[in-house]
């Protein structure tokens, strides 16, 4: 008699084998239930209308009503924009200069928060305070200090001598109060989860390179930045996300302004939609959004595939 | 020592960076209308007052709009802790086709913008008849896939040897969920219930669409309707921007732990 192969001898493990095909099948059903109350809000909430927007945005529409089927005009006209154009560059200028300011403040404070410090939990309590506050509180807080006519920054530059500078009229200075603004909000969190990565590399490493002769600046980028990989990594991720879709502060900061200057895709969107009312056309730009943050999520899952298969 | 007093000095400045834009609010809240008119630079208030904080309270529902806004977000974070927790499990615990899908399409939600479905969402919250009441705010933002991410990350730390014995003496998922789950969850929802209610309190893109009615109004959208009446009244702006700002500060600094420990799991895989 032939021996059974693998696949009937792990069958065989199990207890009753008769009740197999009902075990799983009950499990399927209980695991489905468990999901329902999330999948049935995300379907109701995200999923349908995001085929809506795909449809809508085919449409010409004239406020709230039904539209008129166009194909791809609402697209071809997104080409010609050049505020949809300026938009784009203004998001991807932001992202970048945002993510890189922030991670690196956020790196630097935590080593600063990892190393002996009196009254260290305090001081991290302050770092992390902003992320409590609202985004429009934030950015009314910016608008006063911005204020380039009675603001608090103001006052301080001309007091050492400075010039002072146009925060809301010009557009360099504007674009400058949304980035510098955003990074005051979002330090605090980059500072948190590199200091749990820090918190996470032992001492001998350290004292290995020590010994090796590696001074304090080798120790840091041969052994510290290396092994913070998955936090940086996690960072890239969460930092681009949200710079890209940063709306709060723009909107109530500086409207966009000015002349567009500061306008990104969700704003931009959001004005689309909801104020000239060209709801055809703000679902394109949606579309765009989508387009870039799928672009972006596989991007980051093939670099999180290849992380793993070189950790 | 000379390294130790200059990380001193670097944490000291970093601290005054943060702190200062939020004691210059607190400042001008309390400053008179004619000394902000005034604009000389202060650290404190000559003349220490509320008549701010009466204009705000007086001119606007401010007290509706507090309740509205806890009303909302306590509602969206019960919501959010149950429905991450049942699918953290199914996630965490279950095997089921599908579930490597379905776990891909809630994590996807976290990148997309609500500005994307804006048009049509709004479309089928007033067809659903939502429009002009709390839940057209809570029910499309009750469903957190951050949430949900957190959860089946701290539930894959509950051993499956425990789940399978308990399947062996016959106990239903849910019966398992209960009782095994739930009472070693407890960091988790403190940590899932924290996060919503702060996210929930400080939401601005989404019920700036969905609430058009004044009485409806959370404390971030009376913020920006109180900014556009009254301009460049800094005093009653800040004053109102405490309001917002101070009740989550506190809850904020009570239970930091748990935010902390909420923010470094999801970063640490």
């Amino acid at each position: 008699m032939p021996e059974p192969t693998a696949a009937p001898a792990l069958a065989a493990t199990r207890p009753a084998p008769a009740a197999r095909p009902r075990r799983p099948r009950a499990e399927t059903v209980a695991a489905y239930g468990l999901l329902a109350p999330n999948f049935g809000l995300l379907a109701v909430f995200v999923l349908v209308p995001l085929a809506g927007a795909l449809l809508v945005s085919l449409q010409r529409t004239n406020g709230f009503g039904d539209g008129e089927f166009i194909g791809l005009g609402n697209y071809t006209r997104l080409v010609q924009d050049p505020v949809f154009w300026q938009a784009l560059a203004t998001t991807a200028g932001f992202t970048v200069v945002v993510t890189a300011l922030s991670m690196a403040l956020g790196l630097g404070l935590a080593v600063l928060m990892n190393s002996v410090l009196p009254a260290r939990g305090l001081f991290r309590s302050v770092l992390i305070l902003p992320m409590a506050v609202s985004g429009v509180a934030t950015a009314l807080i910016g608008v006063l200090v911005f204020d380039q006519n009675n603001g608090i920054l103001d006052k301080l530059i001309t007091a050492v001598g400075l010039p002072s500078v146009n925060w809301q009229s010009e557009p360099v200075p504007a674009f400058a109060t949304i980035v510098l603004v955003t990074i005051w909000w979002r330090t605090g969190f980059n500072m948190l989860i590199y200091l749990a990565g820090l918190q996470g590399i032992g001492p001998d490493l350290h004292e290995a390179a020590r010994l090796d002769g590696a001074n304090a600046w080798q120790r840091f980028r041969h052994v510290t930045l290396p092994l913070l990989g998955p936090s940086s990594f996690f960072l890239v991720v969460l930092n681009v996300i949200y710079s890209f879709q940063v709306f709060d502060i723009v909107f109530v900061l500086t409207g966009g302004g000015p002349r567009n200057a500061t306008n990104v895709l969700v704003t931009y969107a959001y004005d689309t939609g909801f104020v000239t009312r060209d709801q055809g056309y703000a679902a394109a730009l949606g579309m765009v959004l989508l387009l870039l943050a799928a672009v972006f999520a596989v991007v980051q899952w093939r670099a999180s595939r290849t992380r793993d298969l070189v950790e | 020592m000379t390294g130790r007093l200059a990380r001193l000095g670097l944490a000291v400045v970093a601290a005054l960076v943060i702190i200062a834009p939020l004691y210059w609010m607190v400042v001008v809240a309390f400053s008179s209308r004619r000394e902000l008119l005034g604009g000389d630079l202060r650290v404190w208030p000559r003349s220490f007052t509320l008549e701010n904080l009466e204009r705000v309270f007086s001119s606007f529902p401010v007290v509706t709009w507090f309740g509205n806004s806890l009303a909302i977000s306590l509602v969206v974070a019960v919501l959010s802790v149950s429905t991450s927790l049942l699918a953290g499990y199914a996630f965490a615990h279950l095997r089921f086709p599908g579930s490597n899908v379905l776990f891909f399409v809630a994590l996807g939600t976290l990148v997309l913008p609500i500005q994307v479905i804006m048009v049509s969402l709004f479309r089928i919250v007033t067809g659903l008849g939502l429009y002009g009441t709390y839940w057209a705010v809570i029910l499309p933002t009750a469903a957190s896939a951050f949430g949900l991410f957190l959860a089946r990350q701290f539930l894959l730390g509950i051993p499956r040897e425990l789940i399978e014995a308990a399947r062996i003496d016959g106990a239903s998922h849910l019966r398992i969920f209960r009782s095994i789950v739930l009472p070693l969850a407890k960091p988790l929802i403190a940590v899932l219930f924290f996060m919503s209610l702060l996210q929930s309190w400080n939401d601005f893109a989404w019920p700036l669409i969905a609430l058009r009615d004044n009485a409806l109004y959370t404390l971030p959208i009376g913020l920006l309707y109180l900014q556009g009446q009254f301009g460049s009244d800094y005093g009653a702006t800040m004053a109102f921007a405490l309001v917002n700002v101070i009740p989550m500060v506190v809850v904020f600094l009570a239970f930091q732990r748990y935010f902390v420990a909420g923010l470094t799991r999801s970063g640490i895989k």
